[in-house]
């Protein structure tokens, strides 16, 4: 429980994905205007992110490992090697169910993030906090904790950037700096902040 | 016909760039940039993705129906960055672990699936090969400008070959960790925009609220 618990913080504030691994940046910077927007958006990614990973860490462990289809008979059968198309078929099946369950059942929420579900297929935050999830080895507990935390960590990043620009538009700012530049530098900014968590230790 | 072939290529390193402009491919630009080496691998790796898969999918782009493109165009993309995966696990392993999962994100970088888009669904093979080299090099010369300044003043060192002898090997150049931390890159690549638009003018974007000074009466 503990270590779960530290693998959370962890993945919210240490190693931030849209902060400290720049994951869905381009989402990040074209999404980050309005806070309503932005809470809209960060509440689906974070969604998906915790349905995606543990789905794509059972499809890992019983599908794709090495020896993982002895059941059907394979042993020496490592299909590893399919394990992008894989998580990215995951991906792009479950952002379309949820589409079709929230239309069916929560109108309302699906209205408010209508525009953005599709989107999030292709927001590298999710297909990263998948393969982050591979790369570390994971198990099925660890990789549910890791996938809501880590998604909580990118809402909140990308709800505090919208923040920081909606004061940001009145600012004078020279010309070639205006829009991207200057939204560039911020985050850079930013994420300087969240490496002063770095030092924590759980 | 040549001569708009020719400008296909060159118009995305500056004029149209996918980073400075079309905000597209940023994830990565960021990540994989504190060494020069890896920025290239990346780079080429990320052009090839890209002018294949528009190739690929501008042949088929008649016989894809509208609903199903986007899986469509998925399946395409990610088979590619399989065989890139590959190839760099079997020949260049030690890139291959320092770029991690970012080798894998390609199949999300918005360049890949925004040319796919944009520009492959509706044009010939050809301009389409064309077009994606074009904007993979737009993408590779971002990701080596700021890879050359975040290696020469983080380390010292360009592809690994020291330049600026740093104090800790008895020169005097006192290397800046900063620029080798990952908000360095935002740092950068923010200044690199604000320099392209200063250059070409017509890139500002415009203010949502203006100054005004208001007179004395």
């Amino acid at each position: 429980m503990e270590g779960l618990l530290s693998l959370a913080v962890k993945a919210i504030f240490v190693e931030n994905l849209a902060l400290s691994f720049f994951l869905g940046m381009c989402t990040f910077i074209a999404v980050s205007k309005k806070i309503s927007t932005a809470i809209g958006l960060g509440i689906s990614v974070m969604i998906v992110q915790a349905i995606t990973v543990p789905a794509n860490n059972l499809i890992l462990n019983n599908l794709l490992a090495p020896g993982a289809l002895a059941w059907a008979g394979f042993e020496d059968v490592d299909l590893t090697f399919l394990g992008l198309i894989s998580y990215i078929g995951v991906i792009a099946a479950l952002v379309q169910i949820l589409e079709m369950v929230l239309d069916k059942y929560f109108p309302p929420l699906y209205n408010a993030l209508g525009v953005f579900l599709p989107l999030i297929t292709v927001n590298c935050a999710i297909l990263g906090g998948s393969l982050f999830m591979v790369e570390r080895s994971y198990d099925f507990a660890e990789a549910a904790t890791y996938g809501l935390s880590s998604g909580f960590g990118w809402a909140l990043a990308i709800t505090a950037m919208a923040g920081v620009r909606e004061k940001l538009k009145y600012s004078d700012i020279p010309d070639g700096l205006q829009g991207l530049g200057i939204t560039f530098i911020t985050a850079g900014l930013m994420a300087m902040a969240f490496m002063s968590f770095s030092g924590v230790k759980l | 016909m040549a001569h708009k072939r020719k400008e296909m290529l060159i118009d995305p390193l500056v004029d149209n760039n996918p980073i400075t402009l079309q905000v597209l491919g940023i994830c990565s630009a960021l990540a994989v940039t504190s060494s020069l080496k890896v920025a290239v691998v990346m780079a080429i790796a990320v052009t090839l993705v890209t002018a294949f898969s528009s190739m690929f999918i501008s042949m088929l782009r008649n016989h894809i129906p509208g609903s199903i493109r986007i899986i469509v165009q998925m399946v395409i993309i990610a088979s590619l960055v399989i065989l890139v995966d590959q190839m760099l696990k079997a020949y260049a392993f030690e890139i291959s672990k320092t770029l991690s999962v970012f080798v894998g994100l390609i199949i999300t970088n918005c360049i890949v699936m925004g040319r796919a888009e944009a520009f492959a669904m509706k044009n010939p093979p050809l301009d389409s090969f064309i077009d994606g080299i074009g904007n993979g090099l737009g993408y590779g010369l971002i990701l080596m400008l700021v890879g050359t300044i975040r290696e020469l003043f983080g380390s010292g060192s360009l592809f690994g070959v020291t330049i600026l002898e740093t104090v800790n090997n008895g020169g005097w150049y006192v290397p800046n960790g900063l620029l080798l931390l990952p908000p360095s890159a935002f740092f950068i690549i923010g200044l690199i925009i604000w320099a392209f638009r200063s250059w070409k003018t017509n890139q500002v974007e415009e203010r949502e609220y203006k100054i005004q000074t208001v007179e004395a009466h």
